[in-house]
Parts: structure tokens; C-alpha cells; sequence
């Protein structure tokens, strides 16, 4: 009786399912809403939900409204998997997210067996180098970053040893891979490798350990929190060797986080609401209006997201999902013709994106760019 | 058997063979994965429900058979070889992790599964060259039988569905046989149960070990599902909700913990509307229900079905403490 | 050498800290068989309190931690044991474990949906000024945080060997028929221990937030640290869990500057198994004559 009522319940949620009309292109988005990485996906979602309304307002993409459905992966990847096939089965054209690395390479095997184009905001390079004709970043692989970060630690420090913070999941492993590989390629050499787990609170450990290696520079590759903390316990210790990160270090999040401990660090981002560029400007001004808080660079992923679908959909000239993802594989956007893509942008075929970028130094509690790196 | 009982498990054999029909692949994938929790859940309930013993680690169970089965079909062995193989050894771990354990104190079987599940994870994740690290391992080929593939989601719904069916009945023999009210004896009164003859540490380390073999055979079957692994998904946290299964459905009863898994694995659907609402509705239904009635769902069943019943027959002879 | 030392001290001021947590954990143990699964969110809870009181109500920050000291107590402590873990008593451990477990889920996720889902920062009540001892700096921060925990079990043992009350509450764990028949209103000693939890639990999370971060996630390893503290430093006592609590914080640290630190949770995990084989009691605890 029990597993009658269970199964009719069952059912009833599965015929929920709505069919797609041809008033509206669907799109899903399936981002951390809960669990670890419910900040991150907030933000890439808010994003999204701001482009697609902005896309609306202004006539949709090919005379079609956009219809935007939402689905909370709990920053798990089991779940993520189900959900990118829930997206699909609900008839999503295009799937937007997840960003944690780990979910997005569990659910892109769902996209890539069904032909489904999947632009996502995770960063561990394994993702774009699997062969899988249908996956597309908006943000760079660590693999584009590293290089860039590898190159300012030879010719801009100068230095000939350093040290490697990292946290042992998806996102830090592969970020961790790139850049021992980038520096170690130009005679660099790593002489402390401290792996930690995610939320873990206590770094004094870590930091003993890095502040022995007799490293000339510590590279930080960790979350927002965990970035907070240690480097807070690098300051305790008295550590006077630079510090220098990739965008999640130099995140607005981290720096309140860490309060003094964070001015003096140094790092690439890829994308920042504080770069001059009137178009980033813009939307960093539009987002905290309509939102409350200041746009960080998942909120800049989401947002660069949603336009290069509405970009590939328009350039495509129609509903055809392999054309679409064509159209990504060679497809060149420039500010000029959209301004909301925030910076020159292509993709290569790959799905790897590539595009300027930003040496930033914090300073008094306030992110300064220093310099704009070419596209490498 | 009663004919209304043998009536329900016959429309609930049917209802089972009719629902992937109805449904589009996501729905059929929740469906796998409902029942594969369920195989999980009754493992445990093996454990939790017939020998008393919480058990932290039925997730890590899970994943030492998810890895193996990758492992050992990914190397072009059959399924059918790796199924054997990933019980196997859990049900080695089982004996070998729950003897210590239970030769001390009764409750700490659940500290030292705690740790284990930890250790297990850290060994996933760390020992790259075998598990594939962090990234886990991608591919897993869903078996075939001769001609039958099971690439097609409903036809793995199927061949799960068979799975399933034999572990219920082996659940079913276990505890209708001798062993199985063993168990129960064992947990009604584990001091009378020892007088009258029976080996509680045995029969507990068996319990044990045959529930872990139970969560083996349910991830033999989650990595072709999934055709990825990855030691995220066998952490603590899920051993926790296969946990809630048990006990909410009803631990040390035979259809409790099915309903439980069916409950954990459909709810976020149900709760749908809640958005982001939802685990704290979830989470207090949980507390509601341990607080009012904590037998879990079945024993809510069961309770309202003799308030009804007991209208009808009044036997004050057959109530405990009755004076005759 | 300076390395080593930095170590042991930063591990010896951060296991004080899961001292006290542990000991919330054995008293609630001792007084009525609760395992609280929901400890880790009793710490991470009333630093929002605090929070609260700061931000919304424009309090100082030591009127706003008496204040979350009091709710806490109130909710945490009384609430806590009249709502959820009373009705249970009588249905044994399983359905408390499970309750907590869902407890802790709710004051998870309300934090997250009704204060932020963002780590926030939280103010030291002492100054992060260092100092250097042997070789490792120490901050002032740390000298409190042990020097506060030191007082608050020392204060607690005083109240539990030496008042009426205290020693009635410990009558109430070792034997409450007994305690019952000699007078003392075992219910009542209960929900002291449940108050005295949240008010420890409340220390030791305006202890630990300042270096922590105030988050509504950060209650899970919190949690499973005191819980591992209190086992192996005897679940029956509180010293025990003040051991426990030190050696965790000092092996973890230990075991990531010189084990591995892809297997640093290792180390106090091994050292669990192995109390449990050797030790089942834990190293201070007595074994315990009746069996749960």
C-alpha cells in the first residue's frame, strides 16, 4: 500500500514535466544554490537571471522570449547529473552551470551524449581537454591563468623559488597541476607543496610549513574563506615573502574576510568589476543596484554566460543545437558589437575561452589593477 | 501470507514494472536511483534495525563497491565478476572492522565506522593511481547479458530492478530463517538472547558484515548508472542519509527502509515549490517524526492501522501486562 | 625547531577551543545518553547572536555576547532539552541521533536563508598582537582563548565537585534511581547540564569566530572534532574531554606539518581506532558500570 502511495506520488512528479512551446526558448541552469558552494552559485545565477531579464526586455533572441528554469545541484555532483537530465527532459535548449569543477565533470557527460551545448563557469582544466564537442567556459581553464601568473612570478619578482598553498578538491587540484607544471617550465622551483581540505579552519600548520620552505614567494590557490584565514595566519606569522594568487585570492569577498592581512597580495584575475572598462563599469554598477551586493567574478562568469548564448543563438540564425555549438567552437565577440560580453572574447575548439585580463594588487582594503595582460 | 498482503506485493511488483513507462529519463534515473538506495537501506536495516548497531560507514560500503566494480569492468572483466568481488570484500571489511569494535562496548561500532568512512574517503581521493584521485574515474561500461544491453536507461532500470529483487528476497530469507530472529532476539533482549544460547557477537559481526555486503552490491550497480565515480559521493554525509532512510521509513522493518529511500531520493521533488525552503521543511518533518512517532513512517502506519482495528477486536488477553 | 613549537602551541590553542565543545558533549552524554549530532551548529549558532546583536541591534560587542549567552541558554539549552530531546528519552538513542542530525540541518540552513550565506567576519575581544615564544609567534588572541577556556572548565569542575547543585547533577549521571530515591529532582539536573552546554558552546563560539569566521557551515568539522575529543578523552568525564580536546588540536596539526597534509585528518582518525582497541574507555575516562 505503502509503496502504491509512494510510486503514484513518484509519478505524479514526473508528468510535472512541461512541454516546450515555441513561444520561448528554454534555457537551464543549474547552479549551487545549497551546500558549500550555495555563495558561488548565488551569484552566477543572480547574474543570469539579470541578463536574461535585461534580453527580455529588449525583444529576446530570435524574436523568442527566453524562459529561464533554475535547478539547485547542492553542490553535489550525483545530484547535478540528475538535474542537468531533469533541465533536458524539460526541454532546455542550452544548459548554463554548475560552477564547481567536480559537478560540472560528472554532468557534461549528460550534454555531450544527448548533443546538448553546456557553457559553465568551473576552471580545473581536465574539463575542456576531454574531447567533449559541447562544453564551453566563460571563465578561463587554470591552464590559460597559470602561465600568466607563472610569467609575472619570473619577470616580475624575479624570483627562483616558491611555495604552493592549494585545497584538495577538483578546482585546486587542477589549478595546483597547471602551475606547478607553468612554473617549474620557466626554472622555477616549488620547495613547499601544502595541500589542504576544503573548510578546513586551523592553518598554522600550513603556514609553518610554507614560512620554512625558504620560498622567495607563496602562490595561494584555495576558496574564498579558506583564503581568508590563512592569510590571516600568514600575517600572524610574521610572513614577509609576497603572496600571490589567482582570482578567488584577490576576491572583494576575501579581502573584508581578511581585513588588513590582505593588503600587498598580488594576483591575475580574469575577470574583476574594477577593471577601467566602461562596459564592466556598467554592469558592476547595474548588478549591485538590482541586487544588493557587489558583483564578484562568478557573478562576471553568469552574466559573460548568458550572452555568449544569446550571441551563438543569434549568430546560429536558429534552434539547431549542433549549429549553435559550431558556432561556439570558432565564435569571436567583440565589445563593440556586444557590449554586455564585458570584454573581446573567443572561443577556440576547445571550448576553452580566451580573452584579457587583469594583474591586480590590493591596497588599502580596495582591489587595484595594475596591469591589463594581453590574451594569451 | 495473507491474501490483502499477497494482493499489495503483487500490484506493488506490477507498479514497479509500469513506472519507468510513464516516465521520461530523468524520471527513470530517480527511479534507479531509489532503488539502489533502497538496497543500501536495507543493508543497514540488517545492521541498524534487526542487530542493533548504528553503522556510520554504509556509504563507504557503497563506494569500496562502486570502485571495485569500475575497477574490475573498466579492466573488460563482466559485471557479474565484479559484483561477487566488491561484496566480497566488504563483507571481509565488515568482519574484520566490526570485531574489534564489538568486542568492546556496545556503541562503539558507530565511532569506529565514523572513522573508517573518513579514512576510506581519504584513500579515494588520495591514492591517485588507483582511484583515479579527486577527478574519480569516467566510462564505466553498463554491462550486457548475451544479447540484452543495458545502455538504454529503462533497460537499466530493468536489470536494476532484478538486482533488486534478488536482494530483497535474500534480505527476506535472512530474516525469516533462524539467523534473522537471532537478530531479532538479539535486539528485543540481548541478555536473554545470550542465556538461551545464542552467540550475540556472532550474530551481531554477521549482521554487520552482510549489511556492508549489501551496500557493495548497491554500488556495484551506482557506477554503471552514473558511469562516473568520485570519492565525493561516498562521504559521511551520505552515510548519514542513508541513515535517515532507515530510521525514517521505519528501522527493522521489512518495507521501512524502501519507503525511506524512496522518501530521501523523491522529496527534493516533492519540496519543489519549498525552493529554497526545502531542507529546513525537510529537516523539521524529520524532527516531527522522531519526536511523535519514533518507529519512523511504518510504525506510523502501523499505529494508525490498530487504532482503526482495534475497534473492531478487543482482546484485553493478548495486551502486554494484561491480568487474566 | 621554532617550526615545531609554532605547531604545538597553535594546536594547543585551537584544541582548547574544541575542549569545550567536547565537554558540552559529554556532560549532555552523561546526563540523559544524548549524542548530540547538532553540537558543531550549537558553536556556530550564537555567534550570529552576536552578530545580530551588533548589526541589527547597534549592541557593543560585550552586551551583545551576554545577550547571546542568554539565548542560547534559553533556546539552545531549554528549548532544546523540553522540545525536542525530552519526548525522546524514552525511545533510546537511535531517534536523538537522528532528531540532531535534522537539527542540525534546520539551523544550518536557517542562518544561511535568514542571515547570509557568507562566512562573515567576527571581532576578537583580544587584541592579534604577536609575540614570540621559543620561536613561534603567539598572538594575545591565543593566550586568551586558552586562558578563557582554562577558567571556564576550572570554573565548571569547582560548580560540579563543590556546590549542592553540582554535585547533585553528577549523583544525576552516575546513578538517577538512586539519585531519585535520595531526593534530588533528576529533570531539573538535567536541563542544567543541557543549560551549561549552551552556555559553553557559546563561549567557545565567540572564542573561535574571530579565527574561524562566522559561517553556517563551519559547525559540521567542528562538530566531528568534538566528538572525536570526547571519545578519545573519555566520554565520562570531563577532563577527559579537556585531554581530548588538546591532543586533537595538536595531533591535527602535527600530523599536517609532518605526516602528510593530503592525510592530515588521518591522524586523529587512526588515533581514534587505536583508543578504541587499547583504551575503549578513553584515556581518563573510568569505564562505565552500566551499559546503554
Amino acid at each position: 500500500m505503502i509503496r502504491k502511495l509512494a510510486l503514484a506520488a513518484i509519478l505524479a512528479a514526473g508528468l510535472g514535466a512541461t512541454q516546450a512551446t515555441a513561444e520561448t526558448i528554454k534555457l537551464g541552469n543549474v547552479a549551487e544554490l545549497s551546500g558549500s558552494g550555495a555563495t558561488v552559485g548565488k551569484a552566477w545565477t543572480d547574474a543570469i537571471t539579470m541578463g536574461v531579464e535585461e534580453i527580455n526586455a529588449a525583444g529576446g533572441v530570435l524574436g523568442k522570449q527566453i524562459e529561464l528554469s533554475t535547478y539547485d545541484s547542492q553542490t553535489d555532483a550525483q545530484t547535478s547529473r540528475a538535474l542537468v537530465q531533469k533541465a533536458i527532459d524539460d526541454g532546455a535548449f542550452m544548459i548554463l552551470g554548475t560552477v564547481y569543477s567536480g559537478s560540472t565533470i560528472v554532468n557534461m557527460l549528460v550534454t555531450q551524449q544527448q548533443g546538448i551545448p553546456q557553457i559553465v563557469g568551473s576552471e580545473a582544466p581536465a574539463i575542456t581537454q576531454k574531447g567533449n564537442p559541447y562544453i564551453f567556459r566563460s571563465s578561463f581553464g587554470a591552464h590559460k591563468s597559470m602561465p600568466k601568473i607563472a610569467d609575472y612570478l619570473k619577470n616580475g619578482l624575479g624570483i627562483s623559488k616558491v611555495a604552493v598553498s592549494w585545497v584538495n578538491n577538483e578546482f585546486g587540484k587542477g589549478g595546483h597541476d597547471a602551475f606547478v607544471k607553468e612554473v617549474t617550465d620557466r626554472g622555477i622551483e616549488v620547495v613547499a607543496d601544502v595541500s589542504s581540505e576544503v573548510a578546513q579552519a586551523d592553518f598554522a600548520a600550513d603556514v609553518a610549513k610554507l614560512k620554512g620552505s625558504g620560498a622567495e614567494a607563496i602562490f595561494v590557490y584555495l576558496h574564498e574563506e579558506e583564503s581568508a584565514r590563512i592569510l590571516r595566519e600568514l600575517r600572524k606569522q610574521g610572513v614577509e615573502v609576497p603572496i600571490v594568487g589567482e582570482s578567488t585570492l584577490l576576491n572583494q569577498k576575501v579581502v573584508e574576510l581578511a581585513g588588513e592581512a590582505a593588503n600587498g597580495i598580488m594576483g591575475h584575475v580574469g575577470l574583476t568589476v574594477d577593471a577601467p572598462n566602461p562596459e564592466i563599469q556598467a554592469f558592476g554598477k547595474a548588478f549591485s543596484e538590482k541586487f544588493g551586493y557587489k558583483a564578484d567574478h562568478n557573478a562576471m562568469k553568469g552574466y559573460v554566460a548568458i550572452y555568449a548564448a544569446k550571441t551563438a543563438l543569434e549568430r546560429a540564425g536558429e534552434l539547431d543545437r549542433q549549429k549553435v555549438a559550431d558556432t561556439l567552437h570558432s565564435m569571436t565577440v567583440k565589445v563593440s558589437d556586444v557590449p554586455n560580453i564585458l570584454l573581446d572574447v573567443s572561443w577556440d575548439e576547445t571550448g576553452e575561452v580566451s580573452r584579457e585580463s587583469f594583474l591586480v594588487e590590493i591596497q588599502d582594503g580596495k582591489s587595484v589593477v595594475k596591469d591589463t595582460l594581453p590574451a594569451n | 501470507m495473507p491474501l490483502f498482503r499477497l494482493l499489495a506485493l503483487v500490484a506493488g511488483l506490477v507498479l514497479l514494472v509500469v513506472a519507468p513507462m510513464t516516465q521520461a529519463t530523468y524520471g527513470t534515473y530517480v527511479l534507479c536511483s531509489w532503488l539502489i538506495f533502497a538496497i543500501a537501506a536495507m543493508g543497514l536495516n540488517l545492521t541498524l534495525g534487526y542487530a542493533g548497531q548504528i553503522s556510520l560507514a554504509q556509504a563507504s560500503f557503497m563506494g569500496i563497491g562502486a570502485y571495485a566494480t569500475a575497477l574490475i569492468t573498466m579492466a573488460g572483466i563482466h559485471w557479474i565478476v565484479s559484483v561477487f568481488a566488491g561484496m566480497g570484500l566488504c563483507f571481509v571489511i565488515g568482519l574484520v572492522l566490526g570485531y574489534p569494535a564489538l568486542r568492546v562496548q556496545h556503541h562503539f561500532l558507530a565511532f569506529i565506522t565514523l572513522a573508517f568512512s573518513t579514512l576510506v574517503f581519504l584513500v579515494m581521493r588520495n591514492e591517485e593511481w588507483l582511484t583515479g584521485g579527486i577527478y574519480g574515474l569516467v566510462g564505466i561500461p553498463r554491462p550486457a547479458f548475451g544479447p540484452i544491453s543495458t545502455m538504454n536507461q529503462r533497460s537499466y532500470y530493468y536489470f536494476t530492478l532484478v538486482v533488486f529483487l534478488i536482494a530483497f528476497a535474500g534480505f527476506y530469507w535472512i530474516v525469516r530463517s533462524p539467523w534473522g530472529r537471532a537478530f531479532k532476539a538479539l535486539r528485543e533482549n540481548p541478555v536473554r538472547a545470550n542465556s538461551l544460547g545464542v552467540d550475540t557477537r556472532l550474530i551481531t559481526l554477521l549482521a554487520f558484515a552482510i549489511g556492508a555486503a549489501y551496500g557493495g552490491l548497491s554500488g556495484a550497480l551506482m557506477s554503471p548508472l552514473v558511469q562516473y565515480i568520485d570519492p565525493m559521493s561516498f562521504t559521511l554525509i551520505i552515510s548519514l542519509k542513508i541513515l535517515l532512510m532507515v530510521v525514517v521509513g521505519g528501522s527493522g522493518y521489512l518495507f521501512g527502509p524502501l519507503l525511506g529511500a524512496g522518501l530521501v531520493v523523491m522529496l527534493p521533488e516533492f519540496l519543489r515549490f519549498a525552493e529554497s525552503y526545502y531542507l529546513m521543511i525537510y529537516a523539521g518533518l524529520v524532527m516531527i517524526l522522531m519526536v511523535y512517532c519514533p518507529t519512523g513512517l511504518i510504525g506510523l502506519v502501523d499505529k494508525t492501522v490498530n487504532a482503526f482495528r482495534s475497534k473492531r477486536v478487543e482482546r484485553g488477553d493478548l495486551k502486554q501486562g494484561a491480568q487474566l | 625547531m621554532s617550526e615545531f613549537m609554532q605547531v604545538l602551541i597553535s594546536g594547543l590553542a585551537t584544541g582548547s577551543i574544541y575542549a569545550l565543545a567536547a565537554i558540552g558533549f559529554t556532560l549532555l552524554w552523561q546526563a540523559s545518553q544524548t549524542i548530540n549530532f547538532a553540537q558543531g551548529e550549537f558553536v556556530m549558532l550564537p555567534a550570529f547572536f552576536v552578530l545580530i546583536g551588533m548589526h541589527v541591534l547597534g549592541l557593543g560587542l560585550i552586551p551583545a555576547i551576554a545577550l547571546a549567552l542568554v539565548t542560547s541558554v534559553v533556546l539552545l539549552g531549554l528549548l532544546f532539552k523540553r522540545v525536542i530531546i525530552q519526548p525522546m528519552l524514552p525511545h533510546g538513542v537511535l531517534p536523538i541521533v537522528m532528531a540532531t542530525i535534522a537539527l542540525a540541518i534546520l539551523m544550518r540552513e536557517m542562518v544561511k536563508e535568514f542571515y547570509s550565506a557568507e562566512a562573515q567576519p567576527f571581532p576578537s575581544m583580544f587584541s592579534e598582537t604577536t609575540f614570540k615564544v621559543l620561536g613561534a609567534t603567539v598572538s594575545y588572541q591565543d593566550v586568551g582563548n586558552l586562558v578563557v577556556s582554562a577558567v571556564a572548565i576550572v570554573a565548571l569542575q569547582l560548580f560540579l565537585g563543590r556546590t549542592r547543585t553540582g554535585r547533585c547533577m553528577q549523583a544525576t549521571a552516575q546513578n538517577p534511581a538512586v539519585a531519585e530515591i535520595l531526593g534530588v529532582n533528576i529533570q531539573r539536573m538535567v536541563l542544567y547540564t543541557f543549560m551549561i552546554n549552551a552556555a559553553l558552546a557559546t563561549i567557545a563560539s565567540v572564542l573561535i569566530s574571530p579565527i574561524y569566521l562566522a559561517k553556517f557551515s563551519i559547525g559540521e568539522p567542528i562538530g566531528l572534532v568534538a566528538f572525536l575529543a570526547a571519545i578519545v578523552g573519555g566520554f565520562n568525564q570531563v577532563r577527559g574531554a579537556l585531554v581530548g580536546g588538546l591532543l586533537i588540536g595538536v595531533i591535527d596539526n602535527m600530523s599536517a606539518a609532518y605526516l602528510s597534509s593530503e592525510y592530515r585528518i588521518a591522524g586523529p582518525m587512526i588515533l581514534l581506532i587505536v583508543i578504541i582497541l587499547l583504551r575503549p574507555q578513553g584515556l581518563l575516562g573510568t569505564s562505565e558500570g552500566r551499559t546503554v
